[in-house]
């Protein structure tokens, strides 16, 4: 009788409190159980004001109490739906004030991957009402950038490829690391940062944003909505390169282009500098010849104004040609002075100063032509200003 | 480059006044150096963007 007694609960004079009890219960629940997986079917899930989920966990007969506290659901990407076949990581417990047993989720995947496509909907649909996956925001890409931000961590691969790309492609071109966390918990908010200072900065030409592959939960910072928003939002042209080939990231979405992988991303961005040598060598002949024709049909018309326009732009294209050869031989190649300088001759009176005028020529005078290959010293025979007579240039000009 | 291409398809106006053209074309030849001069460059070069505690920005070279 004395030992019955001293057990707590074995007689009602040692009766035990409901607190004692439970207490006691959920101890040897939590020390039963490690933390483990569950499956089972969701049912009358509730999000609470406080932030705290409540749903059931159903399967045949049996049905469990579950809770996925606010500050523990961060690695849920979105919460389940009712009737959702999932499986939850958490730890068994008893809820005292209730008298139940409570299973205590942390982590939740739903079968075909539901909750991450809930999740990347639900963001997806926020910005769609905002109009930030409006195809008429996407902006058209500088055709030739000189400086290229890149946000992405600094000792992943993604920079090396970018970098690689960069100097196969053209090497003029400068790349500028943005750095930021590209997975874990801070992620989000390191690349929201560095968007801001992109904006910030205002030096960049173009954004590259994205990291190599990995797996889904590493890349999970790209769906984030808070970096979309700065994404959407950025001043400057932005790509995605997110590295995986299969699933758009929300980050693709709203970036002006998206590129399977970073080195993707500068291909698209970088372009070929023995093509923009090209280009440049095209543009060069264009303008000159365009100021040649330019000056020629300003020639050929025989108002004073115009001769002496087309003079001073002769003195001036021979200024700018002297400036250029001094620039070096490539340069002079690239020059529309190289062609230009075909057909001028300068005259320069024997001070050495350049003849701009009729006026001071008087036969006899003697003067000096500037030709591209060498100088000539000649006379003059005649001098006729304009208007005297139009059937004779005033001395041995110009003009080829 | 975009801004040689542009003042091509200008010069290209036949309304245009002389001197406009004349500005136009040394524009494009001065563009047309910085250009030239640029794709020179034989080696990317890698930066990092710093803030200091001012906000103000610097770019340092990165050595990998």
């Amino acid at each position: 009788m004395y030992v019955e007694e001293s057990i707590p609960g074995a007689t009602p004079g040692s009766a035990v409190s409901v607190m004692a009890l439970t207490a006691t219960a959920r101890d040897v629940l939590e020390g039963a159980f490690m933390p483990l997986w569950v499956r089972g079917e969701v049912s009358d899930f509730k999000a609470h004001r406080n932030g705290h989920w409540y749903f059931c966990l159903r399967g045949e007969d049996a049905q469990l109490k579950c809770v996925a506290w606010s500050r523990e659901r961060r690695r849920i990407p979105a919460p389940p739906d009712d009737g959702m076949q999932v499986v939850a990581l958490g730890r068994l417990t008893v809820y005292p004030a209730r008298g139940e047993m409570q299973f205590s989720v942390t982590r939740m995947e739903a079968e075909g991957d539901g909750l991450w496509r809930k999740a990347l909907e639900l963001t997806r649909a926020r910005l769609q009402a905002d109009g930030l996956l409006d195809p008429s925001r996407k902006r058209v890409l500088p055709r030739y950038p000189r400086r290229i931000a890149v946000i992405t961590s600094r000792d992943g691969a993604a920079l090396r490829d970018i970098y690689a790309v960069a100097q196969r492609r053209c090497p003029s071109v400068e790349i500028v690391l943005v750095p930021a966390a590209v997975q874990g918990d801070s992620a989000p908010e390191s690349l929201c940062f560095a968007l801001d200072q992109v904006a910030r900065w205002g030096d960049a030409d173009l954004v590259i944003i994205g990291r190599g592959g990995g797996a889904r939960e590493d890349l999970w910072a790209f769906n984030d909505e808070r970096v979309a928003r700065a994404l959407a939002t950025c001043p400057v042209p932005t790509i995605s390169a997110v590295g995986h080939e299969i699933d758009m990231s929300i980050c693709d979405l709203v970036a002006d282009l998206r590129a399977p992988t970073p080195s993707a991303a500068a291909e698209a961005a970088v372009p070929v500098q023995s093509e923009l040598r090209e280009r440049l060598r095209m543009s060069a002949e264009t303008l000159s010849a365009l100021a040649a024709e330019r000056l020629a049909s300003a020639r050929t018309r025989t108002d004073d104004r115009y001769r002496g326009l087309v003079l001073g732009a002769a003195r001036r294209v021979e200024r700018r040609r002297l400036q250029l050869e001094s620039s070096g031989r490539r340069l002079h190649a690239l020059s529309p002075l190289a062609t230009l300088d075909r057909g001028y001759a300068i005259l320069r009176a024997v001070d050495g100063r350049t003849v701009r005028s009729i006026d001071g020529l008087h036969p006899g005078t003697r003067v000096e032509v500037v030709l591209r290959d060498g100088t000539a010293a000649a006379t003059v025979d005649r001098a006729v200003p304009n208007g005297q007579s139009t059937s004779a240039p005033a001395v041995a000009g110009t003009e080829s | 480059m975009e801004r040689i291409e542009a003042i091509a398809s200008r010069l290209e106006d036949e309304e245009l006044d002389l001197d406009t053209a004349l500005a136009l074309f040394e524009e494009g030849v001065a563009e047309l150096r910085a250009a030239s001069a640029f794709l020179t460059q034989a080696e990317t070069r890698l930066k990092q963007l710093n803030e200091d505690a001012d906000g103000l920005f610097r770019i340092d070279d990165l050595r990998d």
